[in-house]
C-alpha cells in the first residue's frame, strides 16, 4: 500500500443464491450508491468453445453491485452473481480475493441454493447463509434449514429481510465476523 | 479510422462489433491483473490527449477520483472486458495507476476486517 497510497483498497463481498431469492434487494438495500449494473460480453477466450450457448459466438452477462465507503483507505463493493449456472466462469472472478460470500436462500427453493453452498465450500471461501423471510413461506428454524442444506456447524445460518436495511446490514456483519473467527482458526 | 481495416463487421456480426470496436479487435488487456474491484485513478494530464480515443479520455475524466474497474464499465456502459483493455492501454502510458485486490490470505491482523465492521455499523 505504501507505494500507492492514494489508492484505496477494495474489498468484495459476493451475494449468492438462487433466481429471484433477493441478492439485488439485498444489494441495493446497503449500497449508498444506486445500484450499478456492468456487463461482460462472453467470447470464445472466456467460456470454450465447448461451452458455447446454442451456437452464438458472444453472450452477455450482467453484474450487478453496490458500494460501502468504509474509510478514505477502504471501499466495500457487493456482488450479486449472475442467476443462471451456465455462467460458472464469472463466478470464479467474483470470488477471487472476495473477503466471503452471502448465500441467500429461499425456504421454499431451498435446492437452488446447493449449486452456491457447493461453489465456495469447495473453494474454501468463507460463506455465510441467510435466510430470506419472504411472506407467505413456511416458518422454518434456522436448525431446519442448516440440517436440510447440510451445512457445517461452524457456518452461521441466519434469517435476514433483505428488504431491511438494519437486517442487511446485521448480515454483513455476520459475514465479516465469521471471516475473522476463520482467520484466527486458519492454520498459519 | 481506415476504412480498409472496417470491411469485416457488417450488421449481422451482432453486438459484438461495437464494444470490440474500441478496442480495436483487442479481448485480452494488457493489464492482466485488473479485477472487478481493482481501484484505478487518473495519474496527471496526458501531454498526448490526440493519440487517445474519446473512451480513454472519459475514462481520465471520470478516474480523477478513484474508481473500481467495474463501476468505469457501469459508467461508460461497456463491457468489463473493453473497459480492462482500455484501462490496460491507459496505464501502459502511465496515464492510469491501479491500486492492489484485497486477499483474506494477505491478512496478518484484524485491523482491516475491524475498519469494515465498522464501516458497515455506520451506515
Amino acid at each position: 500500500m505504501s507505494d500507492t497510497p492514494l489508492i484505496p483498497t477494495s474489498i468484495k463481498i459476493v451475494v449468492a443464491g438462487g433466481f429471484g431469492v433477493g441478492k439485488t434487494t439485498l444489494v441495493n438495500t446497503v449500497s449508498e450508491i444506486p445500484p450499478l449494473r456492468t456487463e461482460e460480453v462472453l467470447t470464445e477466450a472466456s467460456v470454450g468453445v465447448d461451452d458455447l450457448v446454442d451456437g452464438k459466438e458472444t453472450t452477455t452477462v450482467a453484474l450487478d453491485f453496490g458500494r460501502i465507503t468504509i474509510n478514505a483507505q477502504v471501499v466495500l463493493y457487493l456482488f450479486g452473481t449472475p442467476g443462471q449456472n451456465r455462467f460458472w466462469f464469472m463466478w470464479d472472478e467474483l470470488a477471487h480475493g472476495a473477503l466471503g460470500a452471502i448465500v441467500l436462500v429461499d425456504t421454499r427453493r431451498l435446492d437452488s441454493s446447493f449449486p452456491s453452498i457447493d461453489f465456495f465450500e469447495r473453494r474454501g471461501i468463507p460463506f455465510i447463509v441467510a435466510v430470506n423471510e419472504f411472506e407467505g413461506a413456511w416458518p422454518h428454524t434456522m436448525e431446519e434449514v442448516r440440517h436440510a442444506l447440510d451445512i457445517a456447524p461452524s457456518v452461521p445460518v441466519i434469517a435476514c429481510d433483505a428488504r431491511d436495511r438494519e437486517s442487511a446490514k446485521r448480515v454483513l456483519v455476520e459475514l465479516v465476523h465469521h471471516t475473522m473467527r476463520r482467520l484466527e482458526t486458519a492454520p498459519a | 479510422m481506415n476504412p480498409d481495416h472496417d470491411w469485416w463487421y457488417d450488421e449481422a456480426a451482432g453486438p459484438l462489433v461495437r464494444p470490440y470496436a474500441m478496442t480495436r479487435g483487442r479481448t485480452r488487456p494488457n493489464a492482466p491483473n485488473l479485477n472487478l474491484v481493482t481501484q484505478v485513478r487518473a495519474a496527471g494530464h496526458p501531454a498526448d490527449p490526440g493519440a487517445l480515443s474519446p473512451e480513454h479520455l472519459q475514462i481520465l475524466e471520470i478516474c480523477q477520483a478513484p474508481l473500481s474497474v467495474a463501476e468505469v464499465a457501469a459508467y461508460l456502459d461497456v463491457p468489463l472486458v473493453v473497459v480492462k483493455v482500455l484501462l490496460g492501454d491507459l496505464m501502459e502510458r502511465g496515464h492510469v495507476v491501479a491500486g492492489a485486490l484485497f486477499q483474506t490470505s494477505d491478512i496478518t491482523d484484524t485491523k482491516l476486517l475491524q475498519a469494515v465492521l465498522d464501516g458497515i455499523r455506520r451506515i
